[in-house]
């Protein structure tokens, strides 16, 4: 009974922090206690939200994606080139957005689940041809959004803020967040998740078809990849070609330091979101009180160490798979 | 007489140079325990895999339910109503018990699965087992015997006529057996087909109604349980004959000193060992799979944590904590799986020989190739390693000279006691003739060996003495003066 309780505080640790950081930095950061700041935290959320969603299922396999940051400007850079250079219809710019996080998804589920590559390799390999990928179509060009107000610029209205302000952004995060929160516990697409990340082989034997929902699962993930590269057009505009690695630690990070473990089989969305407004409230409370970015760069390292030694804990709370 | 379920009859498998079934045959009836028993190797898991599907047979007929069927795989043999309960538990621990049940045909609303439903049928099979389980909670919080449990229904779940169970007590307790048992019978009285392999021959008369003896890949026999002994068992399963002659006596010294001596160890599966080693002595270690003898010498060599027990060496006692400890007390260990404990594969045969004395090969922070390289010259020549040079990477080798590389090694390091887990396994004959005469040089030149070994000609051919273990416990001694095969086997499986 005892463990159990203990096992149940762990769970709880992530939006403790969460809390207390917002209440610490509402404290003693300047004006950080206010809708302005509340909505940057928002603002700043929207893209890691969706590559930490999106990776969030491929952890739970025990699998890792690399390509996340890159995928996402990749597919960010051939919405913008279709835009600028083939003069593509803003919506069509949109999807080809998403198909190009999907495609890339894909490709990554085909080297893992078919090819058997280790993932770390796959997406590693993944990321590198992304940020080469878009760099060479755009011909090392920035490519530059429709902004607001313009007729093309209908898509930041609806995807970042309305005319009056108001972050829709977080109502698409939190809406995808609910989809994909009912994917990953009602459905057997999540339900597989979790079985292949739990013991592959048993899931196999059990008649499960392990390669096609593997490689689905990595997909999904290039899926959400795509979404992000949507929002981060609507909030940043601008799209620098090769940039984007670093991105898919952020994501990976926010995985982590939700409690999801990276050997697999567990893992929770909520836990995710949590981890991803930790470290957007880390940078806007540190920005509050004066600090630079660099700064909310140590310390969400200083947050991921943590949460894995905890993970570390929780594993070795001895609830592991008994063998004869 | 009760409908014949299963029929395999003249079932024969070749692997690569093996003959694993050659002629094999089972049949079991409906509403029947039939055990399957043999020593390690004489083939039962591959009749298993043959009828599961796993491996393809390359003859024979395999009836069920009076139609021929031709199994492709495990899910098509779970379809067909066979289903297989494996030693090594296939549950995924993350998962819930229900999930596990359901997994691969779980009740689904639209494109949501139907959790409610799904636990309420899985608490109604596993009341049907009479098993106390909460199927919400995760498969990895529950016991082995529990996860058993969640195993059987998972393969009720599929309408399973025919249920194969391996070893299915090996992990289990007194009581937990006889939960098992129960639930078994109650199979059993509902028309269920089962089939029971098991080492533990203790056991059958309480579970079994027919009992089908294998050996060497062959179908022995099959005797109603009632009607026969273990003796009998037991002389079915070893009724080989023994081409190489066994040593006729214990070559050891009379008065030779004891130079390792180990009381009550513990450990692991290891429950309590006791035994002496003598100077110039080989010490076979036999027993059924799982009798714990690799974990025992783990143990020893410090390479698993001990948990009690004593070591002696040469009269004092030592504290050996971690394998640094018992090499620097002169003792190593051979490990079963040379590639992965034993060699450094990638390296060369040089590299390899003096790996565990590297320090005696430096010349200030540098290696000294030149003194390493005599040394591993002189070693190729003492123990006749077959190498083109000493440069050669030991990948390229043969096993049995990856074998001596080991050996080379150990003995740089002035080993003393040098413990061979299957130290001919995945050889060919040739070579393990050659590890075998390495073994009785090292032994005449004053090294004590202690042999484990699965294959009872090799352990009659070259040990003093033979400690037989079961179940993580020594149960027998036998000289090598008057060793049967009976003698072995029923130390073997005799439970303590």
């Amino acid at each position: 009974m005892e463990n159990k309780k203990k096992f149940e505080l762990t769970k709880l640790l992530a939006p403790a922090v969460l809390v207390i950081l917002y209440a610490f930095f509402s404290l003693f950061g300047k004006n950080f206690f206010s809708v302005d700041y509340l909505i940057n935290i928002l603002d700043g959320s929207y893209y890691i939200g969706f590559m930490a969603i999106g990776v969030t299922f491929v952890i739970i396999t025990a699998g890792i994606d690399l390509s996340l940051g890159t995928n996402m400007m990749c597919a960010a850079l051939l919405g913008g080139w279709a835009f600028n250079t083939l003069g593509w219809p803003m919506g069509w710019c949109l999807l080809l957005v998403v198909l190009t996080g999907v495609a890339m998804g894909f490709l990554n589920g085909i080297m893992v689940a078919y090819l058997k590559l280790p993932p770390f390799i796959a997406t590693l390999g993944m990321m590198m041809m992304g940020m080469g990928f878009g760099a060479i179509v755009t011909k090392v060009q920035t490519m530059r959004y429709p902004t607001f107000g313009t007729p093309e610029g209908w898509f930041k209205n609806v995807f970042y803020k309305t005319t009056d302000g108001i972050p829709l952004g977080a109502i698409w995060l939190i809406g995808f967040f609910i989809v994909a929160f009912l994917l990953l516990n009602k459905t057997k697409f999540g339900r597989y998740t979790f079985a292949i990340g739990s013991n592959i082989e048993a899931a196999r034997l059990s008649g499960i078809k392990t390669r096609p929902w593997l490689a689905a699962v990595y997909t999904f993930c290039g899926f959400c990849s795509g979404l992000a590269g949507v929002m981060y057009a609507a909030v940043y505009t601008s799209i620098i070609p090769s940039t984007g690695n670093g991105l898919e630690l952020l994501g990976i990070a926010g995985v982590v330091i939700g409690g999801t473990s990276m050997s697999g089989g567990t893992g929770t969305l909520v836990g995710t979101m949590i981890g991803v407004f930790i470290m957007s409230v880390l940078k806007q409370g540190l920005m509050s009180m004066g600090l630079q970015s660099h700064w909310q760069t140590f310390f969400t390292g200083v947050v991921v160490i943590a949460a894995v030694l905890l993970d570390q804990y929780r594993i070795s709370r001895g609830n592991q798979v008994r063998r004869a | 007489m009760a409908e014949v379920l299963l029929e395999m009859t003249g079932i024969q498998k070749y692997f690569p140079g093996v003959h694993a079934l050659d002629n094999a045959s089972l049949s079991v009836k409906k509403g029947e325990v039939h055990a399957l028993v043999g020593e390690n190797g004489a083939g039962k898991s591959t009749l298993m895999k043959v009828l599961t599907g796993i491996y393809k047979k390359d003859d024979g007929i395999i009836k069920f339910r009076g139609q021929e069927i031709e199994p492709i795989g495990p899910k098509h043999s779970q379809a067909l109503g066979i289903g297989i309960i494996h030693q090594e538990l296939n549950l995924m621990p993350h998962l819930t018990v229900a999930q596990n049940i359901f997994i691969g045909k779980e009740p689904t609303h639209g494109i949501f699965i139907d959790q409610s439903s799904e636990n309420k049928q899985a608490r109604e099979m596993l009341k049907a087992l009479h098993v106390d389980i909460d199927p919400t909670i995760r498969a990895g919080k529950l016991t082995v015997a529990k996860q058993q449990m969640v195993e059987i229904a998972k393969a009720l779940s599929y309408d399973s006529e025919l249920l194969i169970m391996d070893e299915p007590t090996a992990a289990l307790t007194e009581t937990e057996i006889d939960e098992l048992f129960k639930v078994i019978r109650d199979l059993r009285d509902k028309g269920h087909g089962i089939i029971y392999i098991s080492h533990r021959l203790d056991e059958l008369p309480e579970i079994s109604d027919r009992i089908t003896v294998m050996r060497d890949g062959q179908y022995v026999g099959t005797r109603e349980t009632k009607e026969v002994s273990k003796d009998n068992i037991i002389s079915m399963m070893v009724g080989r004959t023994i081409y190489e002659k066994p040593k006729s006596h214990s070559t050891v010294e009379k008065n030779a000193p004891v130079v390792l001596k180990v009381e009550h160890l513990m450990g692991g599966n290891t429950k309590d060992v006791s035994f002496e080693l003598r100077k110039g002595e080989i010490l076979g270690f036999a027993g059924l799979m799982g009798a714990g003898r690799t974990e025992t010498m783990r143990a020893l060599f410090g390479a698993d944590p001990a948990t009690g027990g004593e070591v002696f060496v040469n009269g004092k006692k030592v504290h050996v904590k971690s394998p640094n400890d018992a090499i620097a007390h002169g003792i190593c260990y051979l490990s079963e799986d040379r590639k992965a404990f034993g060699l450094a594969v990638g390296l060369s045969v040089r590299d390899n020989c003096v790996l565990a004395t590297m320090d005696e090969f430096m010349t200030g922070p540098f290696t000294n190739d030149k003194k390493i390289d005599e040394k591993a010259r002189e070693y190729i020549k003492k123990i006749d390693i077959k190498t083109p040079s000493t440069k050669q990477l030991v990948r390229n080798l043969s096993g049995g000279n990856q074998q001596k590389i080991v050996i080379a090694k150990w003995l740089i390091r002035n080993s003393n006691v040098l413990i061979f887990d299957e130290p001919t396994r995945g050889i060919d004959v040739g070579a393990k003739q050659e590890i075998y005469k390495l073994m009785n040089a090292l032994a005449s030149e004053g090294k004590s060996i202690i042999m484990i070994s699965s294959e009872m000609p090799e352990l009659f051919r070259m040990s003093d003495r033979i400690i037989v273990m079961c179940e993580g416990r020594v149960t027998g001694e036998v000289d090598i003066s008057d060793v049967t095969q009976e003698k072995i086997m029923t130390l073997a499986t005799m439970n303590m």
